[in-house]
C-alpha cells in the first residue's frame, strides 16, 4: 500500500478514537493535540497493527510523535 | 535554569488539592507496632492489616524468626558484597537449595529483590533484535527490566490470547521471543488464563517467563503458583517470584530447568552489581519457603477468607475487580480519587488498613481499594472486615 492509500485507511481507523472531533493534519500530535492517554494509545495502536498486520513495538511508537510520522512508519513497515 | 522538577508539578498539585480536604495521606502511614501478621498499632489506633503481602502469615512463625536471629549471631548483620565476590554465604546456597526443591526445577538464583529479579533476567535474556510480547498490565518492574534491555518491546491487550497469537506470528522470521505473562495481576487480583496462553507462545517458538511473585505459597496443590494450578509449570521457561510476599521477607528470585541457566549469574548486572541480601533474611526465607511446601491447611483457610471476603462485599453492594475470587487480592473498585481517599480513611479510622491504589499503577485509571488476605485473618476478622466495609461505605456514599 502506497502512503497515499496508507493514509486514507488511517484516517478511516482514528474516527472512533477522536471523540472530541478534533481536525487531524499530519502536523497533528497525539499526546498534546489529541490528549489521548496510554489506554487510547494501545487500542489505536492495535488497530493499526490488526489492520495493516504490522507490529509498532513500543521502541517505534517512542519516535512517532505526530499524525504525519505515524503515516510514514505504517507506510514503512508494510514493507 | 530550568528547574528539573518542574514536571512533577501536577502530581504535587495534585496530592495538595487532596490533603488540603483534610484528608489523612494515603501515602505516609507509620505502622508504629506490629502485633502479629494481621495487625498492628497505625497512628496509636490498633489496625487490622488487609493491604499487606503477607499472604501466608509467615512474618512471625517462630522458625522463621528463630533461624534468622541464629543467623545474625552466626553470620553477622550483612554480606557487604556481591553475590559473585563475598556475597555468597551458606544462606544463600540455602535459599536456592529450597527454591529448587519447592518448584522441583534444576536452577535457582536469588536477587537482592523481586524488582531486580524481574529487571536483571528479562533485560539479559532479550537483547538486540530479539522481541518480548508482554501483557499490557505488567508490573513496573517488568515493563523497567523491557526498557533496560534493547530488545523490541510489543506489548498486547491484558489477558486477550487472540491479541497475544497475532502479536506472536508477526514477529520477523528467526528473531528470538520472549513472552512475559503474570499469574496473577495485583491491581484487580485476576488471573491469567497461562495454559492456553503459554501452548500458543510454545507453538509460535517462543520461551515464557511467568511472574508468579502474588500466588506462590498460596496458589496451586504445591503453592508453586496459578502455572502449577492449571497444569503447565513444565512448561515455564523462567519462574521469577519474591520472598516480599507469602515467604515473609525480602529477596527475589528466579527458577528455570534451562541447561544453560547458571551462565545468568556472570552477565545479569542487577545480579552481580548490588550487593547479596544479609544472611538474617536469606536463612528466615530459606526457612519459610520449606514450611510453605507443607501448608494445605493454611492455603485452604486463605481461600475461604478470600472467597468470604469476596461475597460479603459484593453482598453489601461493591463493585469489585472480579466477578469471583480468584487470589488472595480482592480489589474494590472506587468511583474516583477523592472518594477513594475518602474511603480509605473511613476505614483506617474504623481500625482496618487497606491499600488505596491509583493511576499509573492501575488498570484503566481507575481507583482501587485493594485488600490482600491473609491465611492467619480468623474468620471472626473476615467478619469484622466486612462490617468496617459496610459503615465506611455508607458514610462515604459509596453503597
Amino acid at each position: 500500500m502506497d502512503r497515499a492509500a496508507t493514509a486514507e485507511k488511517i484516517a478511516e481507523l482514528i474516527e472512533p478514537f477522536n471523540k472530541k472531533g478534533i481536525t487531524v493534519t499530519e502536523a497533528t500530535t497525539f499526546a498534546g493535540d489529541l490528549e489521548w492517554d496510554s489506554l487510547t494509545v494501545m487500542d489505536f495502536v492495535a488497530a493499526i497493527e490488526d489492520d495493516f498486520d504490522i507490529i509498532i513495538s513500543m521502541n517505534q511508537q517512542a519516535e512517532i510523535e505526530t499524525y504525519g510520522q505515524l503515516i510514514d512508519a505504517v507506510t514503512k513497515l508494510q514493507g | 535554569m530550568t528547574d528539573l522538577f518542574s514536571k512533577f508539578d501536577p502530581l504535587i498539585e495534585q496530592r495538595r488539592a487532596l490533603l488540603a480536604g483534610g484528608v489523612e495521606d494515603p501515602f505516609n502511614l507509620v505502622m508504629e507496632r506490629v502485633i502479629s501478621p494481621t495487625v498492628a498499632v497505625c497512628n496509636g489506633r490498633e489496625t487490622i492489616l488487609l493491604g499487606t503481602y503477607n499472604y501466608m502469615g509467615m512474618t512471625f512463625d517462630p522458625d522463621v524468626i528463630a533461624s534468622g536471629k541464629q543467623a545474625l549471631d552466626d553470620f553477622g548483620s550483612g554480606t557487604t558484597g556481591s553475590r559473585v565476590l563475598n556475597g555468597t554465604y551458606a544462606g544463600h546456597r540455602a535459599c536456592e537449595e529450597a527454591l529448587k526443591e519447592f518448584y522441583g526445577m534444576d536452577h535457582a538464583m536469588v536477587f537482592s529483590t523481586g524488582y531486580q529479579a524481574n529487571l536483571g533476567i528479562i533485560s539479559t535474556i532479550a537483547g538486540k533484535g530479539d522481541y518480548i510480547i508482554l501483557d499490557i498490565d505488567s508490573h513496573a518492574s517488568i515493563w523497567d527490566g523491557c526498557k533496560m534491555g534493547d530488545a523490541e518491546v510489543v506489548p498486547f491487550k491484558h489477558n486477550d490470547i487472540e491479541a497475544m497469537e497475532k502479536r506472536l506470528k508477526r514477529v520477523p522470521e528467526g528473531a528470538g521471543k520472549l513472552v512475559v505473562l503474570e499469574g496473577v495481576y495485583s491491581m484487580l487480583g485476576d488471573i491469567a488464563p497461562l495454559k492456553e496462553m503459554i501452548r500458543i507462545a510454545k507453538e509460535n517458538g517462543a520461551m515464557v517467563l511467568v511472574d508468579e511473585a502474588h500466588s506462590m505459597g498460596f496458589i496451586g496443590p504445591n503453592g508453586r503458583g496459578v502455572a502449577e494450578d492449571q497444569g503447565c509449570l513444565e512448561d515455564v521457561d523462567f519462574v521469577i517470584g519474591t520472598f516480599s510476599k507469602s515467604v515473609g521477607t525480602v529477596g527475589g528470585f528466579c527458577v528455570s530447568n534451562h541447561p544453560k541457566f547458571e551462565i545468568m549469574r556472570l552477565v545479569c548486572r542487577p545480579y552481580v552489581f548490588t550487593a547479596s541480601l544479609p544472611p538474617s533474611v536469606v536463612h528466615t526465607a530459606a526457612t519459610s519457603i520449606r514450611k510453605l511446601m507443607h501448608a494445605g491447611n493454611k492455603r485452604a483457610h486463605l481461600w475461604e477468607n478470600s472467597k468470604t471476603l469476596h461475597k460479603g462485599l459484593r453482598d453489601k453492594g461493591f463493585q469489585l475487580g472480579t466477578s469471583e475470587a480468584q487470589s488472595a487480592i480482592i480489589a474494590v473498585i472506587m468511583p474516583d480519587l477523592e472518594r477513594g481517599a475518602a474511603m480509605w480513611e473511613a476505614l483506617l479510622h474504623e481500625g482496618l488498613y487497606v491499600n488505596l491504589a491509583r493511576p499509573p499503577a492501575t488498570p484503566a485509571g481507575m481507583t482501587l481499594l485493594r485488600c490482600s488476605l491473609c491465611a492467619e485473618h480468623s474468620a471472626d476478622q473476615v467478619q469484622t472486615i466486612i462490617g468496617m466495609f459496610e459503615r465506611a461505605g455508607k458514610a462515604v456514599g459509596i453503597i
